[in-house]
């Protein structure tokens, strides 16, 4: 029963694709946030593993990376939805159409 | 045996926890499910030995991001169901899995491990804050300030964009509108001359 | 002495060009003149070589390299030896006169320095053919003279057979210039080099199978260039263009090219007899063929032109026999006299208001005294009679048909004379002598300008007394060239055949006097020779253009057809329509992608990102499977 590389690899993938669900399926902005989070997340556990069951810090480096750029994405990310939902009162992804070509 | 258990049992917290993230129609739900998600990722980080990144995962993430969000969402209407016009679910779902079953498959296979090696090995008789330490502050210290700068810019950014005067958009107005909103670019309009 | 070979050869390049720059404004009379200058500037040139050669030297130069690619070297060498310079002398000498003649001939035209453009560009080819060091310069030369045959030919273009004629010449010419091309591919094939010097000294080495096929090939392209059976049917047809053209391009120059080659390969057709056999019996076969073309035909220029055909013919038979320099000889008397009947010829034109029939004009001679006595000295040259120098050249060719043993050719060279001797002096006889017909026609002939007649002069002069040059000559060029004596074994027989010929020629003069010097009236079509069977079959050329355009170009144009109504529209339209239609409506399709919804991009994204792991795992699967 021992844990190796493979099961954290395998546990990053799977919290990576509910993430990956949760940004395809959510239409409301604030959601959409939360799962970027959890991609995030997800990578730096991957990050983590490796770096411990190779012996490098590197990973941890990146994983310590990562957790700073979350920080500025949600202190940036939240800004502007907030600026958002001043003008148009919704924050739905569906009447963001602007950008229609 | 005991790493063992403590894995799988986080593991299944994590993994609901996440769930219910992302398929929750509730937005409370949604914040608390992953707080504590966060939370429980820390774990695999202390079962890993990186105990410095533990606790800046709950420090960051569980103390300053969820708190950040916890204060963004009392801008909106929390309380009520989030109403999401949905499409597809299926291909999102496919998607999603054929994803994860592709990056496992690469994980699976013998051609990432094999290829990697250690830059910098961890050393031995040192903490995991130490060594981080020596290695944050040499050969990461160009990084490392980098992303101070960074957070230093998003801070700012944050707090200009939830200013008071960000609720207008001079690039949406009419030139009239302008015009009504600053009177005094009126008149160094008119003394420049005709456009 | 490099630099009067520099002079000698872009001295027209130059006037070419300076020409060019006012080619599409009307008539400057400057650009005939510096045209003209320039060409002179080259004549001084080759005559100052000229004389450098006969003191024993050459000038041989490396202007710059050409190609150079792993083994191929091919520089832009010139060489200026005792064959170039006698070839540089005829062209420069001709071209000069037909310079200064054409600012007289081309005073009317509106294409006036669009002329001089073309007429320079091709003395500035034809000088590259002759000087080239190698068979690559030769071959630009080859083609340069080639375009501006075609420009010069259809230089009226908006005479629909004046166009047609240019193309066909330059057509039948590309055939035989692959045939050329061919025969250097060959020579580098066999030999890794296409200079002179390297080839005739290595040519030796080659199977006797190889060198035969090298000299078809390069023959082939000699073929076109001089216009022999079977690719003889454009010279005829080239006579669209201006008359000084024809004088310098379709009688002087370039048409000789091909006797150049043979002349100038000499060192490969000395090998190979039975190729130098057929040469001249296709030559001695044009001369005749051509000359009875001539004898009916009612068109100036066409019976001139026929006449030259038949005379390179005559050089063909001299260069097969391995006489090269007499072949070189007879091309340079040619040149001069021909050029001047042409010319000649030309003014007789501009007389009669572009009228070419010889049945339409007659009496002449009291108008156009000074044309009258040229044409006559060119036709007494060109029929053979001494001291002329048609004399010394064409005697010398029956001379080597004799002493080789070729009874055959000789006999039909010898018919051939007469024949020629015949429709010259028909044509003499009734444009100048007879009735005043072209009374009937309202026309009042004029002399042509006195400075063409005297441009003329250096021609007339050269056409009686080239001949005085032959032990000059004789001496000059053997020591490049086999240099054979032709003797008739007993002075007995030489004088015989000599003054026999002569008798036989002057009889057909006097004949054709007789039979055209009093002609009255225009024949119509309805006289009984006019129906006879072979007044019909040499008056339509043996049916051979009518057999072309039945064999070759109509099922060319109706394969033309097919390919474009069949293959072009629904092949080949269709497949790039598709490739269109199919880019057009996936543009149209797939539009709704960019309906700029947030969340459909992102779904987009994942779709990609899926798409790429999975090219990831596939191609690492393929990798570790071949690795493995």
């Amino acid at each position: 029963m021992e844990v190796t590389l493979t099961h954290y690899l395998v546990l990053s993938t799977v919290l990576f694709a509910i993430g990956l669900i949760g940004v395809m399926r959510r239409k409301n902005l604030l959601m959409l946030f939360f799962a970027t989070e959890i991609l995030l997340n997800a990578t730096n556990i991957a990050f983590t593993a490796i770096s411990h069951y190779i012996g490098d810090l590197t990973g941890q480096m990146f994983a310590f990376f990562i957790i700073a750029i979350a920080a500025s994405e949600v202190a940036v990310g939240l800004g502007l939805l907030i600026v958002w939902y001043k003008r148009t009162g919704k924050i739905d992804l569906d009447q963001m159409n602007s950008m229609r070509g | 045996m005991f790493e063992a258990i403590a894995f799988y049992l986080f593991a299944a917290l994590t993994v609901v926890m996440f769930t219910i993230t992302v398929v929750t129609s509730q937005a409370l739900y949604a914040i608390t499910a992953m707080a504590a998600g966060m939370i429980f990722i820390s774990a695999f980080f202390f079962i890993l030995g990186a105990d410095f990144l533990g606790a800046i995962q709950i420090i960051v993430y569980t103390g300053a991001v969820m708190a950040l969000y916890a204060f963004g969402m009392m801008f909106f209407d929390t309380t009520r169901k989030v109403v999401e016009k949905r499409v597809n679910p299926q291909i999102v779902f496919v998607l999603g899995v054929l994803a994860a079953i592709l990056v496992v498959a690469i994980f699976v296979a013998p051609i990432v491990s094999n290829n990697i090696h250690a830059l910098y090995p961890v050393q031995e008789g040192v903490g995991n804050s130490q060594a981080i330490g020596m290695v944050l502050f040499t050969k990461y210290l160009v990084p490392f300030e980098l992303a101070a700068v960074m957070l230093l810019v998003a801070m700012i950014a944050g707090i200009v964009l939830a200013g008071k005067k960000m609720d207008k958009s001079l690039t949406l107005m009419t030139e009239e509108d302008i015009a009504k909103a600053h009177p005094q670019h009126e008149s160094h309009h008119s003394a420049g001359g005709h456009h | 002495m490099e630099i009067y070979l520099y002079i000698a050869l872009f001295a027209p390049l130059v006037g070419s060009l300076f020409s060019s720059l006012f080619a599409s404004s009307p008539k400057t009379m400057i650009t005939g003149y510096v045209a003209s200058g320039l060409l002179f500037t080259s004549l001084v040139s080759s005559m100052i070589l000229l004389s450098y050669v006969m003191g024993g030297h050459t000038v041989h130069v490396e202007m710059m390299t050409w190609m150079a690619t792993g083994d191929l070297y091919i520089p832009f060498g010139f060489v200026v030896d005792q064959v170039s310079v006698v070839m540089m002398m005829v062209v420069t000498i001709v071209s000069t006169v037909v310079h200064i003649y054409s600012i007289g001939y081309m005073d009317h035209d509106k294409g006036f320095n669009r002329f001089f453009a073309w007429l320079s560009a091709f003395v500035f080819s034809m000088m590259v053919l002759v000087m080239s060091d190698n068979f690559a310069g030769l071959f630009i030369g080859w083609e340069g003279v080639g375009l501006c045959s075609w420009g010069l030919i259809g230089f009226w273009y908006h005479k629909e057979s004046a166009t047609w004629a240019a193309n066909e010449a330059f057509i039948m010419n590309r055939i035989a210039d692959l045939g050329m091309l061919i025969g250097i591919f060959m020579v580098y094939w066999n030999i890794g080099s296409l200079q002179y010097d390297v080839v005739f000294e290595q040519i030796g080495n080659l199977p006797v199978v190889v060198i035969t096929w090298i000299g078809i090939f390069l023959f082939i392209g000699a073929m076109g260039k001089s216009a022999q059976f079977p690719l003889h049917t454009w010279l005829a047809d080239a006579m669209e263009g201006p008359t000084p053209v024809s004088a310098l391009i379709h009688a002087a120059t370039m048409v000789t090219a091909g006797v150049y080659l043979v002349v100038r390969s000499n060192p490969i057709y000395d090998l190979i007899p039975n190729v130098g056999l057929f040469i001249a019996s296709l030559g001695a076969f044009v001369a005749l063929f051509a000359a009875s073309m001539a004898l009916v035909n009612r068109d100036m220029k066409r019976i001139i032109a026929y006449s030259t055909l038949s005379q390179l013919g005559y050089m063909f038979v001299a260069a097969g026999l391995g006489a090269y320099w007499v072949a070189l000889f007879h091309l340079m008397a040619h040149a001069f006299f021909k050029a001047l009947l042409f010319l000649g010829a030309g003014n007789v034109m501009h007389a009669m208001h572009d009228e070419l029939d010889p049945f339409k004009m007659g009496g002449l001679h009291k108008v156009m005294k000074g044309t009258f006595v040229m044409m006559t000295i060119a036709s007494v040259a060109l029929a053979g009679i001494y001291p002329f120098a048609g004399f010394f050249s064409k005697d010398l060719i029956l001379e080597v048909g004799f002493v080789e043993h070729h009874y055959v050719i000789y006999t039909v060279l010898l018919l051939t004379a007469g024949l020629t001797a015949f429709y010259s002096f028909r044509l003499v006889a009734l444009i100048f002598h007879g009735e005043e017909r072209y009374k009937l026609f309202g026309i009042h002939p004029h002399e042509a300008y006195k400075f063409m007649l005297v441009a003329m002069s250096p021609l007339l002069l050269l056409a009686i007394i080239a001949g005085a040059f032959k032990m000059t000559y004789y001496q000059l060029v053997t020591s490049l060239l086999p240099d054979t004596q032709y003797h008739v074994h007993s002075e007995m027989t030489y004088w015989i055949m000599t003054i026999g010929t002569q008798l036989f020629v002057m009889a057909a003069i006097v004949f054709a006097y007789k039979k055209y010097g009093n002609w009255s009236g225009v024949p119509d079509g309805t006289s009984t020779m006019e129906n006879r069977f072979c007044y019909k079959l040499l008056w339509n050329q043996y049916y051979i253009p009518k057999f072309y355009n039945e064999v070759f170009s109509k099922p060319y144009v109706e394969l033309s057809r097919i390919a474009w109504k069949q293959i072009d529209l629904k092949i080949v339209d269709a497949i790039v329509d598709g490739i269109a239609n199919f880019i057009y409506k996936t543009g149209e399709n797939t539009r709704d992608i960019q309906n700029g919804n947030l969340s459909t991009m992102l779904r987009w994204m994942v779709f990609g990102l899926v798409i790429l792991v999975a090219l990831a795992v596939a191609f690492s699967v393929g990798y570790n499977a071949v690795g493995a």
